[in-house]
């Protein structure tokens, strides 16, 4: 991989626990978008990340809002640098998955059915990570956190965010994760180049929400990946698919082993992963079904 | 020119006349025609804001601090449950000390259900760091929306207009709309000297600690203070140019007042009338309309109630357990003067009765014969 960075945006002085996929993820993405871009942040792991006044982590404008407001506060920002003639400017909305799969849910619909021109990026670490490892409706099956307890673990599959984003026929949706930082950026090109409600699904691994080692973070990432718990593709005007990475036949993983160093899944049965397992290779033959009927070209 | 205007029209007019830049909006009754009418004029070119239908009140607020905090001046318009579902955003907004206008139009909170006038919903966002500004009339609504984008301008802090639901917003009246040459002159555009801006960037609301935390509260607290003298500035100017001033509050006929009939909104107005009518039967009555309610603007009050004896104090609003808002306000306020009227807190009117001028002539004979201070509220049926 060859990627040339001109200016680094996200800088040191962050307060992001050791080994954050969240800070890797701000960081790939300001790499592309550049100087002018102007962050909305709601409550999320990174309104602490950035670090407290008077400090900043990034060198752009940053805004800090309510839980559930990424979406709108974007739309306005937007709304504001039209009015101004300012249309190279980039309004980033930055929520993790408690802030966009759940609180943030209503504002960033009616953000994508009304195609806003913002760039929406959901961090995903699977759960309330910022108020101690509380479970989301993007926290997977089988998970514990400190509000689904290994007795009664989350039960519940992941919601899919990308079926919800698609649905609104916005220009353009893809996921991506930060083990695979040029399909990563490649991505955040492509949105930055058009106009229009862009949503990007980052998966973030988290060593302190998933119980794991700080220095597996990128290993688990692309591990999701190899197991197709987390497909990377695109999704353009929310009816033509592409898979952007397929895990050669000798990458792949399953499941089991993907999330073998996750302690949060330390407590499942054979069963258990079986389950989840089952719900991977259901959701990957989905994927595959669709990309097949209705490919990008 | 003169033109016939419900009061929802008004603010619509105020509005292009402002050359707002964003709006956003949810409806509700009673504040939808503000929406339509500004939804027309928008698509006409009579008002060159960009106008964003948000999926909630709650949106629309937020997307106008987004877009005040990057500089464009921004309205919005709401009432009743629509005020209370912004409420995190109305402490959100202060904070970010963003100038935004809004005009709520006062109605009652369900359950039951009720769409008429009352007060609740704005007093209870007292606490919240806005400015508040209560309308007699649909020429005042207009020329007060024009205030009200000086003043949280000039503060950064953001103003609520309030006005009374149907008795303002659904009924005409003749208002002089000013022309758009005369209104730049009162109201240059809105050049923040901070905002979010990529040649300057800044990250805004960071965590702080609580001293940092408790300075940047004090320092709101202050610039809300200053809007006492900052609205009587602007009225001042709005006058010089247009002929027309307000003040902060209004005495009628309170010289050798014996009983001051404390109110505001539409409810002055009909005051007024009972006053002029108790004064032919005798009774020693003035009233005192009060505008600025944020903050509250008491030793004007204390001006105008001078060496009266009793105030009664017409609540169209309730805090439940406590009384009528605008008495718990004068009576806080009164505890530190020198002169302290007997204080009567009357609550009459929830839900949309009508305050005719034999009612309120009717609740002010009550109040002249109630002897001895007393704490808790009188309610009134109307």
């Amino acid at each position: 991989m060859n990627v040339t960075v001109e200016q680094e945006f996200v800088c040191r002085g962050h307060v992001a626990c050791p080994g954050c996929g969240a800070v890797l993820a701000m960081r790939y993405v300001l790499d592309v978008l550049g100087k002018k871009t102007i962050v909305v942040l709601p409550a999320c792991c990174w309104s602490v990340i950035n670090n407290r006044y008077p400090t900043a982590a990034v060198k752009v404008p940053l805004f800090h809002t309510a839980f559930e407001t990424a979406a709108c506060v974007a739309t306005g920002v937007r709304a504001a640098l039209d009015m101004k003639g300012d249309n190279d400017t980039h309004v980033l909305a930055w929520a993790g998955d408690g802030g966009t799969f759940d609180i943030g849910l209503q504002a960033l619909s009616g953000a994508a059915e009304r195609n806003d021109d913002i760039i929406y990026v959901c961090y995903d670490n699977e759960a309330y990570m910022n108020t101690g490892i509380q479970r989301s409706s993007s926290t997977p099956f089988g998970a514990w956190t400190t509000t689904t307890p290994a007795k009664t673990f989350k039960t519940k599959q992941k919601k899919n965010i990308m079926d919800i984003m698609a649905a609104h026929r916005i220009p353009y949706a893809a996921t991506a994760t930060i083990a695979y930082p040029e399909d990563l950026m490649n991505k955040v090109r492509y949105a930055a180049g058009i106009r229009g409600t862009r949503f990007l699904h980052i998966f973030c691994p988290c060593p302190t929400g998933w119980k794991t080692a700080p220095d597996i973070t990128v290993e688990l990432s692309r591990n999701a990946v190899r197991a197709r718990a987390f497909p990377l593709y695109e999704v353009f005007d929310g009816t033509r698919y592409r898979l952007t990475h397929e895990p050669a036949q000798e990458d792949r993983m399953p499941i089991a082993e993907y999330i073998k160093p996750q302690r949060r899944f330390a407590h499942l049965t054979e069963a258990e992963i079986q389950v989840m397992q089952d719900h991977a290779d259901e959701e990957w033959g989905r994927l595959m079904k669709v990309t097949e009927t209705w490919p990008a070209g | 020119m003169k033109q016939v205007l419900l009061g929802n029209f008004a603010v619509a007019r105020a509005v292009a006349l402002a050359r707002v830049d964003v709006i956003s909006a949810y409806p509700i009754t009673p504040q939808t025609l503000i929406v339509e009418e500004l939804s027309e004029m928008c698509a006409r070119g009579d008002c060159g804001a960009k106008f964003i239908k948000v999926e909630s009140e709650h949106s629309a607020l937020a997307c106008c601090m987004g877009a005040s905090a990057a500089g464009a001046r921004t309205f919005t318009a709401t009432s009743s449950h629509g005020l209370l579902l912004m409420h995190e955003m109305i402490h959100w907004s202060a904070g970010a000390r963003t100038p935004i206008v809004m005009v709520n139009v006062n109605r009652a909170i369900a359950p039951p259900w009720n769409l008429w006038s009352e007060q609740t919903d704005s007093l209870s966002q007292r606490d919240t760091g806005w400015i508040q500004l209560y309308c007699e009339n649909n020429q005042e609504v207009l020329d007060t929306t024009l205030h009200a984008y000086r003043i949280a301008e000039q503060l950064r802090v953001p103003v609520m207009l309030v006005m009374d639901a149907f008795i303002l917003s659904h009924t005409s009246e003749v208002v002089d709309v000013p022309d758009i040459a005369q209104v730049d002159r009162f109201l240059p555009p809105y050049n923040p000297e901070v905002k979010l801006d990529p040649a300057d960037p800044h990250s805004f609301g960071s965590i702080t600690g609580g001293a940092e935390y408790q300075e940047l509260k004090r320092i709101r607290h202050e610039a809300i203070l200053r809007a006492r003298d900052v609205a009587l500035e602007v009225d001042s100017e709005f006058d010089a140019i247009f002929g027309r001033k307000y003040g902060i509050v209004q005495p009628y006929r309170c010289d050798d007042a014996e009983l001051i009939l404390l109110t505001s909104g539409t409810t002055a107005g009909t005051a007024r009338i009972a006053v002029d009518a108790l004064r032919e039967e005798g009774v020693a009555a003035g009233t005192l309309k009060v505008r600025l309610f944020r903050p509250f603007p008491a030793h004007a009050i204390a001006e105008g109630v001078g060496d009266a004896p009793k105030v009664a104090v017409i609540d169209r609003n309730v805090s439940l357990g406590a009384g009528g808002i605008f008495a718990q306000e004068l009576k806080a306020a009164f505890y530190d003067m020198d002169r302290r009227p007997e204080i009567i807190g009357i609550v009459s009117g929830l839900g949309g009765g009508d305050f005719t001028p034999e009612a309120i002539a009717r609740i002010a004979h009550n109040a002249a014969s109630a002897k001895g201070r007393r704490g808790e509220a009188v309610w009134e049926a109307l």
